[in-house]
C-alpha cells in the first residue's frame, strides 16, 4: 500500500512532484553523497527532465536541492541567486543517454574540499527517486531506507566484516548490493538498513581495512 | 493489512464496529509504525499547509509560461461584488481550486492531493467549509482521513498519476476524495461515503491528460475546478440517498482499465488533445524560441 501521506502529501513547492519535488530530493540526495558544500555542478538533464524541466522548475529545484534546500521551501524559485551568494557555480546541458528513465539527471560535483562526485539519478513519479550510478559504478537505491554507502577496495572477507558490524548494533539489512568497476578494483557496497547507523557504528565500519569512503544517508523523515 | 479496495475498509468497519476513518488512521499506524498521536498530528500539519497556502495566495505570480496566475483572485473579487450564478459557496470553492492550481503553476508551496497538479480539489471544497461554518479541526482531519482511505485504494487498484492513467486518475481520484471527505463531514454513513466517491470517479471517466507545452497549467489549473464541483455534486447525491449502480470498487477498477487502455498521446506527452490545437503547438513553439 500507499503511505497515505503520499496521498495526501507531500507538501511541496509546485508545479509537479516528478520533476519539482523529487528533483529538489536528487539535489539533495547529491549534497549529501558529495559529504562537502558544493562548489561546481556540471548538470546533464535527460528526456522529459530536458524537454520539460524548465517549464517545471527542474533546474531550480535541482539547484535549490544541491544548496540543501527542502521539496517545500518557498526559495527553490529562487535558487539561482542563493547559488550565487553560497559560491556555487554551475551550468547545465543537454543529454541523451541510452536505455535511461525519462526523468534522468546526471551531475557533476565538485565540492569546496576538492571532493568529487558523478552521480546519475531519475525521478520515478510522486517525488519519490532513484539513484542509478555513482562515478558510474551501478547502484539503484531511493533513499527511502536509510542507506549506507561502501567504497572500498573488492577485496575477500570484507562484506563479512560489514555485515557481522551492523548486526552486532543490531541494524538489520533491507536490502543489498556490491558492484565493482572490475575485479580486485574498486567496489561499492549499498545498504539499505532499517535501523538508523549511529556515528559510533559509522567511525567502526571507518576503521575496517580497505574502506576508502563511507557515505552514509539518513532517510528523511518529515 | 493494507487498504485494497473500498469493501475490504467495509468489512472492517462491519467486523470491528469502527468508522472509516479510524480503519484508515490505524492503517496508517500500522503500515508506517507511528503512534496514534504522530499520524493524527502529522494530518494536522498537512492541512495546516492547505490552509496556509489558501491564506496566503495574492494572484500575483505568473507562471513559466505566463498563462496562469491571477485567475484565483479574479474570481474572488468577483464573488465579493457580484451576485454570483452558482451562490456564494460555489464561488468561493471555484475560487479556492484556481488560487491553489495556480499556486502549484507559479511555484509556490501546496499539498498534493493526491497529484500537485490536482492539488486544488481537496482544499476547494473543504476551506469554504471550514470558514463559512466554523467546523472543529478534528472534523477536518476525520474527513482528511476518509479521503485518503479513498485515494490510496484508488492508487493500489488503478492509478493516480496522469502519464499512467489520464486526468481522470488525478482530478477523478482527487474528486472522489473530496466527495467523500463531504459525507463524512455531513455525517453520511460509509456506503454514502462510497457512493460518491463511486459517482465522482464516474463522472469524470475517459478525462485525458493533455498539457499544454507539457506544463502542468493548461487546461490543469482550472480541471481543480470541476473536480471540485463534481464532488459536491456527488456527496450531495449521496446525502439525498441517491445510490451509484455501479459499485465503488468496480468503478475504481473501470478507471484503471480504461486509463491503461488510453492512447499515449493523452497521457500526459503533450501529443494530443489541447496540447495539439494550433494554440497549443504556437505556446510549445514559443517557448522553445524564448525559454526564459
Amino acid at each position: 500500500m500507499l503511505d497515505i501521506f503520499d496521498i495526501l502529501g507531500p507538501v511541496m513547492v509546485g508545479p509537479s512532484s516528478s520533476h519539482t519535488a523529487g528533483a529538489v530530493r536528487i539535489g539533495n540526495m547529491a549534497r549529501v553523497l558529495l559529504g562537502s558544500e558544493p562548489a561546481t555542478a556540471e548538470i546533464y538533464l535527460h528526456g522529459s527532465f530536458a524537454e520539460t524541466g524548465r517549464g517545471h522548475g527542474t533546474d531550480r529545484a535541482l539547484i535549490a536541492g544541491l544548496l540543501g534546500l527542502r521539496q517545500d521551501d518557498m526559495e527553490i524559485p529562487n535558487s539561482f541567486q542563493l547559488a550565487m551568494a553560497n559560491g556555487l557555480e554551475f551550468h547545465f546541458h543537454v543529454i541523451q543517454l541510452r536505455e535511461a528513465h525519462p526523468n534522468t539527471v546526471i551531475m557533476e560535483l565538485t565540492g569546496r574540499d576538492g571532493r568529487r562526485l558523478k552521480l546519475q539519478a531519475c525521478s520515478t513519479g510522486g517525488g519519490r527517486i532513484r539513484v542509478d550510478r555513482l562515478d558510474d559504478i551501478p547502484v539503484g537505491f531511493s533513499g527511502e531506507h536509510h542507506t549506507l554507502i561502501i567504497y572500498n577496495q573488492d577485496e575477500y572477507g570484507f562484506v563479512g566484516e560489514v555485515t557481522t558490524t551492523l548486526s552486532a548494533a543490531r541494524v538489520n539489512i533491507a536490502n543489498m548490493r556490491l558492484r565493482r568497476q572490475g575485479k580486485g578494483a574498486l567496489a561499492i557496497m549499498v545498504i539499505e538498513t532499517d535501523q538508523p547507523i549511529s556515528p559510533f557504528i559509522l567511525q567502526l565500519l571507518q576503521e575496517l581495512h580497505g574502506i576508502q569512503r563511507i557515505v552514509y544517508y539518513q532517510r528523511e523523515d518529515e | 493489512m493494507a487498504l485494497d479496495s473500498m469493501q475490504e475498509i467495509f468489512d472492517r468497519m462491519h467486523s470491528s464496529g469502527k468508522p472509516f476513518w479510524q480503519i484508515v488512521l490505524e492503517t496508517d499506524m500500522e503500515e508506517r509504525e507511528v503512534s496514534r498521536a504522530d499520524s493524527w498530528e502529522r494530518m494536522r500539519y498537512t492541512w495546516r499547509k492547505m490552509v496556509e497556502a489558501s491564506d496566503s495566495y495574492t494572484g500575483e505570480r505568473r507562471s513559466h509560461s505566463g498563462l496562469v496566475g491571477g485567475d484565483g483572485k479574479r474570481m474572488r473579487d468577483y464573488l465579493a461584488t457580484k451576485d454570483t450564478v452558482g451562490g456564494a459557496f460555489f464561488a468561493e470553492m471555484i475560487a479556492e481550486a484556481l488560487a491553489m492550481g495556480e499556486s502549484n503553476a507559479c511555484m509556490r508551496r501546496i499539498v498534493a492531493a493526491p497529484t500537485a497538479g490536482a492539488c486544488g480539489v481537496m482544499p476547494a471544497v473543504l476551506i469554504p467549509l471550514y470558514r463559512r461554518e466554523h467546523i472543529p479541526e478534528d472534523d477536518i482531519l476525520r474527513a482528511l482521513y476518509v479521503a485518503s482511505g479513498i485515494g490510496a485504494v484508488v492508487a493500489y487498484k488503478a492509478s493516480i498519476s496522469g502519464a499512467s492513467g489520464g486526468c481522470q486518475a488525478e482530478i477523478g481520484t482527487a474528486s472522489a476524495m473530496a466527495a467523500g471527505a463531504l459525507v463524512e463531514l455531513r455525517g453520511g454513513t460509509a456506503e454514502q461515503i462510497g457512493h460518491a466517491a463511486a459517482m465522482a470517479l464516474k463522472n469524470l471517466l475517459g478525462l485525458i491528460c493533455d498539457p499544454v507545452a507539457g506544463l502542468v497549467e493548461v487546461p490543469c489549473v482550472k480541471r481543480n475546478v470541476i473536480g471540485a464541483a463534481n464532488a459536491v455534486c456527488a456527496a450531495d447525491m449521496a446525502l439525498a440517498g441517491i445510490v451509484s449502480r455501479v459499485p465503488v470498487d468496480q468503478v475504481i477498477e473501470a478507471m484503471g482499465d480504461v486509463g491503461r487502455r488510453l492512447p499515449i498521446e493523452f497521457r500526459e506527452t503533450a501529443l494530443g488533445g489541447l496540447a495539439v490545437t494550433p494554440f497549443g503547438r504556437q505556446i510549445k513553439e514559443k517557448l522553445r524560441e524564448n525559454p526564459e
